[in-house]
């Protein structure tokens, strides 16, 4: 008998884990994927916000603030890395150097004191390889690049170190509230447990109409396309460059990422799929366009990488968080989900009102340092033999991964806890020696079999 | 100190070492970023290598099994498992070791990193992210090296001649592709290769591109731009390759962005005098034999410039890929009383017409042309005269 079933192991799930662990209630965390960060969180642009633009006075607003604050201060205990960007909002029209003071007002409003307009001549300062075509900008020195994969690990690492049960490939498919308590039907077997904490993300509408005959809110998917530059392009950029935001979405963004890339996008597209992550041709050219367009630099530069993320967004802008007798619903958590994930857990641990005891000395376990920036394996002796070149991923770092309490559930989690394959050769020279290396260990193997001489 | 230290232990970084090996240079160091020495050719299983080089044919494995004894025998220094990271101006190599990061010093560099193939992503071929979807080189690897199976029924797209040699790999170790897709209206590898896919029965789609990969955990199908859909477990990218030029990019070399490389003078010396390059890093993409004859010339230069012998890069004339031409390597020539050496080009289009170098008005140089774009397209600059009021001649293309 658990007292919290968290469902959804994406960044929200992770962090709600940790936080209900690390209060002393006895969490378990179903994830139906093969390993952690399956949905929505495995896709997205890697930046802890500020909230300078999020909606005053919202609940979003709010956690992504208490998110980004217990960011900083947790994050040296789990190896966690931090990369002081600043992000300038960028005006490239008259239009949009109109909403400039709006934008500037709203962060002062939002409590974010550190944000100023800055002049063309300002920004080029800053970055001189952007296009001498903008007309304005609002620097917000705050806004922080993060590793959007390592933190959730870290988060579900601890609750696993101080006592929670992750069940991966574990689906609920049913559930019955009685007499205070959930007797929760999964793929793996029945969980019971007091509350259920729905974290399912893209399926969190379908998962409280199973769990509760309706859904309060119904998730409206929306895919984000990214393109990643190669290595070379990181030296072209400093800081996050934002565009000034539409009613809908925050926009194309054209930013470093902690492994020493560039990254364009996201697109916003409606769909009707909830899995369907798919990429084309055309809006990937225009992503690479749009990059080039106000970083110029990039042109004749590799691209690494192409993915898109499917945002959990619902038919009205706001974060879905409601509660009812055992069961707080943490929904439509759309593109803020990784700065305010630890900011919702203390909400919902709010919400929950639990009387359980802290675990008095917390365990911290440390996550590998994947940041370009950060002390890589490499840099110690005894690792082996480098595997990924791209990635300067080594065979120590990969054995890791393929063991311990969470060990990688498939390739993707593999690659999301060593960077292996993530390179600019995508496989070409490593692929084989990561299906060698990892036989045996996922249920979707690399190989499908030995090869006929 | 080093005298040379040659990053990249394929075909043209083992011939640049035999080479200085033989003109006398004591300490030549190949600095190998895997366990063994023999680059691509490692798992090529097929033949014909070594020919020019040994008078033998060997396949890819034994060929590289070959270079590698060789380099031993000649007392080159190999150091294996040793990434560089970092080239500084001057010959000083940032380079990660399994016994901890380490500095080398040398008093030339030659890069010799070869090429690959642009991976999917490169291409934007959209779609989603199953398992499955590899160049050939990955292929190969897992067959050749780890003895396993990527996929069973795989799509290859490309018909240069990796994707041909690519039908032969799958066959030879019980894979059965499904088809060939080819953007071209016709193979690109020279008649009668481009009857290999009807020889074994696998159909070729031509004019056809994939427009989106399908699949769940596993490739499952591909959508083509006609809107056909070819059920297989893998797609197989083939040809297409790229200089591996990321650590000259990433450092104060200049690279020439039509061949992907660093730009070099008629000795293979980059912008940084104290770096040289050779092999497939150069342009994509050649044979191991022309990569090996390469490596020894341009060793060849290194050794001269070690005795004093090179002409100063200073003043040099640039060459510029005019019209038609996605690149000319070398990019920049330095002045000599004769010039000797052969241009290398590729065109943009398949072209028949002239091939012309130029300064300003004057013509230095015209031959009839008819070629494709895959094709190596070879001028000789021997006996062109460059005008020493001259600051940079243009090669292009004219009817």
């Amino acid at each position: 008998m658990f007292d919290v079933a968290v469902v959804g192991g994406g960044v929200v799930g992770c962090a709600v884990a940790r936080r209900f662990t690390l209060q002393g209630a006895r969490v378990v965390l179903l994830e139906k994927g093969a390993d952690i960060l399956s949905g929505a969180s495995k896709g997205n642009s890697a930046i802890l916000h500020t909230g300078f633009d999020a909606p005053p006075g919202s609940l979003e607003l709010a956690c992504m603030q208490a998110g980004y604050t217990e960011y900083l201060e947790i994050r040296e205990r789990l190896r966690l890395p931090l990369l002081e960007s600043g992000a300038i909002v960028c005006a490239w029209s008259e239009e949009e150097l109109a909403k400039l003071p709006g934008i500037l007002a709203q962060a002062h409003g939002n409590g974010v004191a550190a944000a100023w307009m800055v002049t063309p001549g300002e920004i080029l300062a800053r970055e001189p390889n952007l296009s001498a075509c903008m007309l304005g900008g609002v620097l917000v020195p705050g806004e922080h690049l993060i590793d959007p994969w390592s933190a959730p690990l870290a988060y579900v690492l601890q609750a696993l170190a101080n006592g929670a049960e992750v069940r991966r490939d574990t689906e609920v498919t049913g559930g019955v509230f009685a007499a205070g308590a959930w007797r929760l039907e999964t793929s793996t077997g029945p969980v019971a447990c007091g509350t259920v904490i729905n974290c399912a993300g893209l399926f969190g509408d379908t998962l409280e109409a199973l769990l509760t005959g309706a859904a309060d809110f119904t998730i409206k998917p929306r895919k984000g396309q990214f393109v990643v530059f190669d290595k070379a392009a990181a030296r072209l950029l400093r800081s996050i460059i934002l565009p000034v935001p539409t009613e809908r979405t925050k926009g194309i963004v054209v930013t470093p990422t902690v492994f020493g890339n560039v990254l364009v996008g996201p697109t916003a597209e409606e769909q009707d799929s909830r899995t369907d992550a798919g990429t084309d041709e055309a809006t990937l050219r225009m992503l690479a366009e749009k990059g080039t367009e106000i970083l110029p630099g990039l042109a004749g530069m590799g691209i690494t990488a192409i993915y898109a993320g499917i945002r959990p967004a619902t038919e009205r802008k706001e974060y879905r968080v409601r509660q009812a007798p055992g069961y707080i619903a943490l929904g439509g958590i759309r593109s803020t989900g990784l700065t305010a994930a630890l900011g919702l857990a203390q909400h919902a641990w709010g919400l929950y009102a639990g009387a359980q005891q802290p675990v008095a000395n917390p365990i911290w376990p440390q996550v590998p340092v994947l940041a370009e920036h950060g002390a890589r394996d490499w840099q110690s002796p005894g690792y082996g033999e480098v595997i990924c070149h791209c990635e300067m991923t080594t065979s120590r770092e990969i054995e890791a991964a393929l063991r311990g309490p969470l060990p990688a559930g498939d390739y993707g989690g593999l690659k999301r806890r060593t960077r292996a394959g993530m390179g600019r050769c995508q496989g070409f020279y490593c692929n084989a020696r990561l299906a060698e290396l990892s036989a045996g260990c996922f249920a979707a193997p690399l190989a499908v079999g030995g090869a006929h001489d | 100190m080093i005298d040379v230290a040659v990053i990249g232990g394929g075909p043209a970084g083992i011939a640049a070492a035999l080479a200085l090996r033989a003109r006398g240079v004591a300490r030549v160091a190949i600095i190998e970023r895997e366990g063994s020495l023999g680059g691509v050719p490692r798992h090529c299983g097929h033949p014909p290598f070594g020919l020019r080089e040994f008078g033998r044919i060997f396949t890819g494995p034994a060929y590289a099994r070959r270079l590698a004894a060789k380099a031993e025998a000649a007392g080159v220094e190999i150091l294996l498992r040793h990434s560089v990271l970092g080239l500084k101006p001057g010959g000083v190599l940032d380079v990660a070791t399994p016994e901890g990061p380490r500095t080398v010093k040398a008093l030339r560099v030659l890069l010799a990193t070869g090429a690959r193939e642009a991976p999917r992503s490169a291409r934007l071929v959209g779609g989603a992210r199953p398992l499955g979807v590899l160049n050939t080189g990955a292929l190969q690897a897992y067959v050749h090296l780890q003895g396993l199976a990527p996929f069973a029924r795989p799509v290859v797209v490309g018909t240069e001649l990796v994707g041909l040699s690519a039908l032969v790999t799958c066959r030879g170790h019980g894979i059965k592709p499904v088809a060939v897709v080819e953007a071209g209206n016709r193979a690109t590898a020279r008649w009668p290769l481009g009857l290999l896919p009807r020889l074994l029965g696998i159909p070729v789609h031509y004019n056809s591109q994939i427009a989106e990969i399908r699949g769940g955990a596993r490739v499952e199908s591909v959508l083509l731009r006609d809107g056909t859909v070819l059920a297989c477990d893998g797609v197989l990218l083939t040809g297409q390759f790229l200089p591996e030029a990321s650590l000259a990019r990433l450092s104060h070399l200049v690279v020439d962005a039509g061949s992907g490389g660093p730009a070099i003078d008629q000795y293979g010396r980059c912008s940084d005098a104290a770096y040289f390059a050779a092999g497939n890093l150069l342009r994509p993409v050649e044979t191991a034999g022309w990569s090996f004859r390469e490596g020894a010339a341009i060793a060849d230069y290194i050794a001269d410039d070690l005795a004093g012998g090179l002409p100063s890069a200073e003043g040099g004339v640039e060459v510029i890929a005019g019209e038609g031409l996605k690149f000319v390597v070398p990019q920049r020539l330095t002045r000599v009383t004769q010039l000797r050496g052969l241009m290398q080009l590729r065109v943009n289009a398949p072209v028949r017409g002239h091939l012309r170098v130029r300064a300003g008005d004057e013509m230095l140089a015209r031959q009839h042309i008819s070629t494709r774009p895959e094709r190596r397209v070879l001028l000789d600059m021997d006996g062109i005269k460059i005008p020493s009021e001259v600051s940079r001649i243009v090669v292009d293309i004219a009817p």
